[in-house]
């Protein structure tokens, strides 16, 4: 990734403040102002219930990754049992058939580096070439993309499917990957950001001082697109890692399944016949699935953050 | 994603396959009548010469019997592909087939789904390499579901007849009988649930499964099909039998209205708030893993019947081995197939817990008096071994039984969560049945 910078553009900065006053345009009319909010007990009510509905079910998987298979059944789901098995079920997790799991957890990440990380590359090319430069189709090309971006992924995955058996490339890591790599939705934002993110003037100051477009997009436009890529990062990491529908398809042999089929498939163990039920290990494994992306998360959040409201205020 | 029309069958798959004592191999004697007949010293040459068998299956003991096969045949590779089961598993299947590409040379299917793949010439005819000589081995309705008149299309590896598991503490706690008819059946719901407003008799959110081996151990028979000419008809007397009993457990609210195979399920099951289940055979594995925490409180019984002292039972779930027809290896796939059913490993199986389809392997004094740990040393073989001979052989399922069964919640589901009768959920399901199959090419009549 290029160098991290904190601020994504001066509009960027301007916005992001919430405790800075902003410079007045006109005589104030109310008494609160972006730096003293309104105060409303409905809608921190509100806010306080999103925040209840979004947090339990995470309270609850990590409660119950704290249980056994015994403790699951007889215990509240809201509290612990008597027996603390969390670290127990972690060893479980890992060592459960020779260790798949661990497999699994690599093929998520491999599926996502290659994956999100070549849909996250592409978007920046494409989004800033259809931002910057002037091209015959260049309307045919928006109208295209955003016709992409309404059509689910679910719907495409059986014609691809199809395609790619023809092409013999099924039950091969290649088959979730390549798929990965388009996100329309991410040259969509790339595209958007880039025409806010990075002055014209700027380009041609550049181009000026007699950089080629190769050494000015790496070397002016990326560092100003930033906060963008890690969003886009963010979107296609989430996606590859929860991606479901594609591999389930794509996949017949469980050593390249990613995590999510991989806990699909020991949660149905426990509706095969003579199968072992192991909800206390499908429970922990999803506990440690996402807290990958939880990281990815907190890690990242400043410069998302700081993305989000890139061209919100006119300079 | 979850679709409990097809938990039951889904979990339906184990079950374990006959052997007939001893042989290892199958009939040697020559194969005749086929026109390419495949003669057992061609299946021998094969695996002299070896290769790699890709096998599709879901089952959990085949993994012991892959191994076994592999060590007796060096050459031969068994690629086992078994993390895939119910709907997301056809879906696979159906897909390779149709791409013509990444078809197993084996694949694991249910009884229910068989005529849908052979129908449609997805499956090879095992007639030629001598499987319709091992007719008699198996029971009737496991036999019955893989052949279509003189043609095999797979063979048996376990089967599910039904017996009825009780949850003995509860039933003794409340000091309720265990029922021997539907009608005493009903009585004793009632009083458990009067007993304890917690408990249920049973748990039953909608069920396809279940709901037709009810409707077969009733003497329904509401599917009929020769060719592509199909009946549907859930309006005889057997059907009527079945909706008037199940709709009184309906209609006083005492099912529990907790999907099968479910954690939930799981869960009642083990603390008493399910009182019995009705359902296959294979069940005990499952209770031994998914219960553990009830051991020794339940016990398997003989299924309710109709009439008083009748003798009558069904089948829940099994499957079968079969070859795509797309699939390569033929000779080594037949081999493996008839090693699994048909040979040594039907003990193999038969020892890890699966419930087998043949009569020998049911028949035997080390089957029959196998105690179970579980039900309190009761030996449960008897009980289903006894079941499995009852097992009327006439029964079908249509060819387009996956489809029927992903729309059974929408249609007879109505009966558990709203005014719809029973009946006339069965009617809207062979309304919706009916329509499908004539769209695809079927002659559907009522």
């Amino acid at each position: 990734m290029s160098t991290p910078v904190t601020t994504a553009s001066p509009s960027a900065s301007a916005a992001s403040g919430g405790s800075r006053t902003t410079p007045r345009l006109r005589t104030p009319r109310k008494k609160h102002s972006p730096g003293r909010p309104k105060r409303s007990v409905l809608l921190t009510v509100l806010t306080g219930l999103v925040l209840v509905y979004a947090v339990v079910p995470l309270l609850w998987l990590l409660i119950n990754a704290t249980k056994t298979q015994a403790g699951l059944a007889d215990s509240n789901g809201l509290w612990f049992a008597h027996k603390f098995a969390l670290w127990s079920n972690v060893h479980d997790t890992f060592t459960y058939h020779d260790g798949i799991f661990g497999r699994w957890l690599l093929n998520t990440l491999l599926y996502v580096v290659l994956g999100a990380g070549g849909a996250t590359f592409l978007s920046i090319l494409g989004g800033y070439a259809l931002a910057k430069f002037n091209f015959p189709g260049k309307r045919a090309v928006f109208a295209v993309v955003i016709g992409a971006v309404a059509v689910p992924g679910t719907a495409l995955a059986v014609p691809t499917f199809l395609m790619f058996s023809k092409v013999g490339l099924t039950d091969t890591p290649w088959a979730v990957i390549i798929p990965s790599l388009i996100s329309p939705f991410g040259l969509y934002l790339m595209w958007v950001f880039a025409t806010e993110a990075i002055p014209v003037e700027l380009l041609e100051a550049a181009r000026i001082d007699g950089a080629g477009e190769i050494r000015t997009f790496f070397q002016v436009s990326l560092p100003l697109l930033a906060p963008g890529v890690v969003t886009v990062l963010l979107f296609t990491t989430v996606a590859t890692w929860n991606n479901y529908f594609l591999p389930l398809i794509m996949l017949r042999d469980p050593n390249w399944f990613p995590l999510t089929l991989g806990l699909s498939s020991w949660s149905s163990q426990a509706q095969t016949i003579g199968g072992d039920v192991i909800f206390n290990l499908v429970i922990t494994g999803s506990l440690l699935t996402i807290v990958p992306l939880i990281a990815a998360f907190l890690l990242l959040q400043k410069y998302w953050q700081s993305g989000l409201a890139a061209g919100s205020v006119k300079e | 994603m979850r679709r409990t029309t097809s938990r039951l069958l889904r979990g339906l798959a184990v079950l374990s396959v006959l052997s007939l004592g001893a042989t290892a191999c199958g009939s040697s004697d020559d194969s005749s009548s086929s026109s390419k007949a495949v003669s057992a010293s061609d299946i021998q040459a094969a695996l002299k010469k070896g290769g790699t068998v890709n096998v599709w299956a879901w089952e959990p003991t085949l993994k012991t019997v892959a191994a076994d096969f592999e060590k007796k045949y060096p050459k031969v590779k068994i690629n086992l592909v078994s993390d895939k089961s119910g709907d997301k598993y056809y879906t696979a299947l159906s897909n390779a087939i149709a791409a013509g590409k990444g078809v197993p040379d084996v694949a694991q299917v249910e009884y229910f789904a068989v005529s849908q793949y052979s129908l449609t010439k997805g499956l090879t005819d095992l007639t030629p390499y001598g499987a319709d000589k091992l007719a008699s081995k198996y029971t009737a309705g496991p036999w019955n579901a893989v052949s279509d008149g003189s043609k095999v299309y797979g063979l048996p590896m376990d089967s599910g007849p039904m017996a009825m598991f009780y949850n003995k503490k509860v039933f003794d706690k409340y000091k309720i009988a265990v029922p021997t008819t539907w009608d005493e059946y009903v009585t004793a719901a009632a009083k458990l649930h009067k007993a304890d407003p917690k408990a249920y008799i049973a748990n039953d959110a909608g069920d396809a499964g279940f709901t037709t081996s009810m409707l077969w151990q009733a003497g329904s028979r509401p599917y009929k099909v020769d060719g592509t000419k199909v009946t549907v008809n859930f309006e005889d007397a057997g059907a009527k039998k079945y909706t008037e009993t199940w709709q009184k457990l309906i209609d006083q609210k005492l099912l529990s209205p907790i999907n099968g195979w479910t954690d939930d399920w799981y869960k009642g099951l083990g603390d008493g708030t399910i009182a019995t289940l009705t359902t296959g055979a294979w069940m005990p594995a499952n209770f031994v893993s998914g219960v553990a925490g009830a051991s020794g409180d339940w016990r398997a019984a003989p299924m309710p019947q109709w009439t008083a002292g009748g003798k009558s039972s069904a089948e829940n779930g099994g499957s079968s081995l079969t070859l795509p027809t797309l699939g390569k290896n033929k000779e080594l796939a037949y081999a493996f197939v008839q090693y699994a059913n048909a040979g040594a490993g039907i003990q193999t199986r038969v020892n890890e817990g699966a419930f087998p389809a043949t009569k020998a392997e049911q028949q035997s004094a080390a089957f029959q008096n196998k105690a179970f740990p579980y039900f309190g040393g009761q030996q449960a073989n008897k009980i289903f071994a006894q079941s499995a001979s009852e097992v009327a052989s006439d029964w079908s399922y249509l060819p387009f039984q996956q489809y029927a069964n992903s729309i059974f919640n929408d249609t007879v589901g109505k009966a558990y969560i709203s005014g719809t009768t029973l009946a006339q959920g069965l009617k809207s399901w062979q309304d919706a049945s009916v329509k499908y199959g004539n769209e695809q090419g079927f002659t559907v009549n009522k």
